[in-house]
């Protein structure tokens, strides 16, 4: 089957700001050249790494972020490498580019010049603040942004002595990839209907502040300032804790204990099950939402209640067991995975989220997280492991018309 | 050609949206935004409440209703507003007459509901051949969770991103906010346009299953491939730690204390370089060579790092944030205050000058701002000036010029309470 994006040649340069963009849209077809420094792009050098030694074609975080992608090394600060990059990007559509603002335009390869051999390129600018506005100078890491941004604010704990948190996985990166993905394909688009490309400046400081929610309509239509909360949404008001510890030690996220009164009805049942219904018989319905909102005293009492019978009805299960009975009764809850627990689910295996991935000089295949999405008709795929550094030279630069010799003259002025 | 540049990027697409909350209506709302004609069907009978966020606060004002809720104008604007009754029988002809002149059918309802209206994607693709349609749905339309009910927090849970966001010896912080509806969306929007681009070459248009709990998956980032590789789990003694950073590592890293009420500081040292312009600008130049901190092997052992933590906030209680965020930038050190919302949406340089949060004119809330475009699209760019519509505000614009029915059928249809 044909993949969406298979005639879509994208160059990628910089660091590790873009990396995200480049896989998602290699991984739907495109092909995605990184233009690597000859030692390396910084990301190479980052852990973990495959059996823990450091090596620039054994980083995990590397291979997370590069599946599907073609690697050229290229010096595009000498003379020849600035040449044969506008030689690159004449045949490319997109250009992705994560280096720090104005760097390509200060060695002359920025969007106007690029624009002036590839009149339609798609020219994505990555940068921690946009390419020209306040703060674009400022040094930047994924906590820090996602400091600056607003996330940090809604994330912690119930106790406000302990620092607020930022949570782990790169999320800043990957937040400002969805945008910079987004202003791609919304060019691509336009460019299929007009034939026009043009440059698309992505802020990741402004991608952290629209991806907050409640902070930001608490604040701008209620002047209310919102409050991080132990495992559960910041608020305005306080709320009840939601995520209850389990009998195995994990954790469960219950939202609301139950809102209809059939949900009420099916929650009472379960607890009979442990002798844990107590006084709660007596209530026919849920508390309400809007009663718990108000501190209504009956309410507020009944929700201490049932939450101390829910908090019972888990330590004498698993989390495992409470999520999935809790959903079959209809109930919202969810299980608290690691990373690593959420492999051993069912639904997961089922969706093919494990996906093997043969790393043919290793004599070895590994197990990469799968699709975010299903394409009936076009599929994700990954065709190939993460690029060797410098293992598309000969290809790549072949096709534009660079042959062997003068490769290796290349190669022996550090050119590639 | 067409030259649709003076309309938005987007402008020849059109978009029947049944999608809904933040996870669906956030990923139309780009189209909108982008020029495209997004038609969002509200169920008239139930006054739009498929959409919870609908009549849900923040509110303005002390006025209260389904057209005053403050989410749903966020996730909604710029796009047109109708009302149908999906379920009566004439209801179902004018859908179908809608399918046909869309590009895209979009939906963010559990699993089956499409098909219980009598609208599964073989049956839009009879109306419309080369129809795109894209759902969202917590656990996916396939699999053998496809009963489940989801919302944010619990696509977090499952997905590992909750329990990646704690300190040491500490329940899971989570995340304070549904990141995944946001993303969820994004994700839609991703998936959506990559159909249309497909379409637009092949003339082929397809289904899409988007699962957001599978998206959610795949931003753990390299974690799960420690595990898949080298078998190191991040449920262990000590880990997670998410101020601190491993990949890279990168100490000192953390939040710190700062003057004030609930004011901090985030600081991250790359390399060696940001770690002795940190120690000459908190006055301990001479920290810089000490055998503990000289290099980036030692400043990342546990016990080093908790003296570095100690050392950093000695030096930030004594300032505040921006104080202390202003004097490591001068050295090019990563160092961010903690914005509260306020900070970030009212005083921000790069906020106000990206015009990251616009504001938007409500038929009845009036003007209210809105999250704004983080990317800007220099021959087409976004346009955010109108707010979500208020319960079937474009009926007459849709079912006169678009649908083309007369007045007389039109009153009719309104008094049987199908549109």
């Amino acid at each position: 089957m044909a993949s969406i994006l298979d005639d879509v040649r994208i160059l990628e340069v910089g660091g590790e700001l873009g990396g995200w963009c480049g896989k998602l849209l290699a991984d739907m077809g495109a092909s995605v050249i990184k233009v690597e420094p000859p030692e390396g792009e910084e990301t190479r050098g980052y852990p973990p790494f495959y059996k823990d030694k450091p090596d620039r074609n054994g980083s995990l975080y590397f291979w997370h972020y590069n599946t599907n992608k073609q690697s050229v090394t290229l010096d595009i600060e000498s003379e020849t490498g600035r040449e044969l990059f506008l030689r690159l990007a004449a045949q490319a559509d997109v250009i992705i580019d994560s280096s720090e603002p104005k760097y390509l335009d200060s060695l002359g390869l920025g969007y106007e010049r690029v624009s002036a051999v590839a009149p339609d390129i798609i020219f994505a600018a990555v940068s921690p603040f946009g390419q020209d506005a306040p703060y674009s100078d400022y040094a930047s890491t994924d906590m820090t942004a996602l400091a600056f941004g607003g996330p940090v604010w809604s994330c912690g704990y119930d106790d406000h002595s302990i620092p607020p948190v930022r949570g782990g996985g790169n999320q800043a990166y990957h937040t400002v990839c969805h945008f910079a993905a987004i202003g791609v394909l919304t060019a691509l688009v336009h460019r299929q209907f007009t034939g026009e490309g043009q440059f698309v400046d992505v802020n990741m400081h402004a991608a952290q502040n629209v991806t907050t929610e409640g902070a930001v309509y608490h604040w701008l239509v209620a002047g209310d300032t919102v409050q991080r909360q132990t495992g559960r949404h910041s608020s305005p008001t306080p709320t009840a804790n939601v995520q209850i510890v389990c009998g195995d030690g994990r954790y469960v996220n219950i939202g609301f204990p139950a809102r209809t009164e059939e949900q009420w009805l099916h929650l009472l049942a379960w607890l009979d099950e442990h002798g844990l219904v107590g006084d709660l018989s007596k209530y026919i319905s849920p508390p309400s939402r809007e009663a718990l909102i108000r501190r209504d005293p009956d309410a507020v009492r009944q929700m201490d209640e049932v939450m101390s019978a829910v908090r019972e009805l888990c330590l004498a299960n698993s989390a495992r067991d409470i999520f999935v009975r809790a959903q079959d009764l209809g109930f919202q809850w969810g299980i608290v995975y690691s990373p690593e627990e959420t492999l051993e689910d069912r639904h997961f295996k089922e969706r093919g989220m494990q996906v093997q991935v043969p790393h043919p000089e290793l004599g070895a295949e590994f197990v990469y997280v799968g699709a975010p999405y299903d394409f009936e008709a076009t599929p994700w795929e990954i065709r190939r492991r993460p690029p060797l550094l410098g293992e598309d030279n000969e290809a790549v630069y072949g096709e534009i018309g660079i042959g062997a010799d003068q490769l290796r003259a290349m190669r022996n002025a550090g050119v590639v | 050609m067409a030259t649709n540049g003076a309309k938005g990027a987007l402008a020849p697409i059109r978009i029947c949206d049944f999608s809904g909350q933040l996870a669906g209506a956030g990923a139309t709302r780009f189209f909108a935004a982008f020029g495209a004609q997004v038609i969002r069907i509200e169920d008239r009978l139930s006054q739009g409440g498929w959409d919870i966020f609908r009549g849900n606060g923040p509110y303005i004002d002390e006025r209260r209703g389904t057209n005053l809720g403050g989410m749903f104008n966020n996730h909604n604007v710029e796009k047109l507003g109708i009302t149908l009754n999906a379920k009566s029988e004439r209801g179902k002809e004018i859908m179908r007459e809608i399918i046909s002149i869309s590009d895209v059918v979009t939906e963010n309802f559990s699993a089956g509901v499409m098909e219980r209206w009598g609208f599964p994607y073989e049956e839009m693709r009879r109306i419309k051949p080369d129809i795109i349609y894209v759902s969202n749905c917590g656990f996916g339309h396939r699999g053998p969770y496809t009963h489940f009910k989801t919302w944010g927090p619990v696509v977090q849970a499952v997905s590992g991103l909750t329990f990646q966001s704690a300190l040491p010896d500490m329940p899971p912080a989570g995340w304070g906010y549904s990141h995944m509806d946001h993303t969820g969306g994004y994700f839609m929007a991703i998936a959506i346009l990559m159909a249309l681009y497909h379409r637009n070459k092949t003339g082929e248009g397809q289904y899409v299953d988007l699962s957001c709990t599978d998206a959610a998956l795949t931003l753990n980032g390299p974690a799960l491939l420690d595990y898949t590789v080298n078998g190191r789990p991040m449920r262990r003694p000590g880990s997670p730690y998410s101020n601190r950073n491993v990949f890279p590592p990168m100490a000192p890293h953390g939040i710190y204390r700062s003057k004030g009420e609930d004011r901090w500081v985030a600081i991250s040292a790359r390399n060696d370089d940001d770690w002795r312009a940190i120690a000459e600008v908190i006055g301990k130049p001479e920290l810089a060579n000490d055998a503990r901190f000289a290099t980036s092997h030692n400043r990342m052992l546990e016990e080093n790092q908790d003296a570095l933590d100690a050392i950093l906030e000695a030096w930030t209680s004594e300032r505040t944030d921006l104080e202390a965020m202003d004097a490591l930038q001068a050295k090019s050190v990563p160092a961010a205050v903690v914005q509260h919302p306020e900070d970030r949406m009212d005083k921000d340089a790069n906020s106000l000058e990206w015009e990251t949060f616009p504001e938007v004119k409500h038929l009845e809330m009036g003007l209210v701002r809105v999250e704004g475009m983080p990317m800007k699209l220099s021959k087409t760019p976004a346009k955010i000036e109108k707010g979500a519509p208020v319960l079937g505000e474009d009926n007459d614009f849709f079912y006169d010029e678009i649908l083309m029915l007369d007045k007389a059928e039109q009153r009719e249809l309104h008094d049987k309470g199908v549109i």
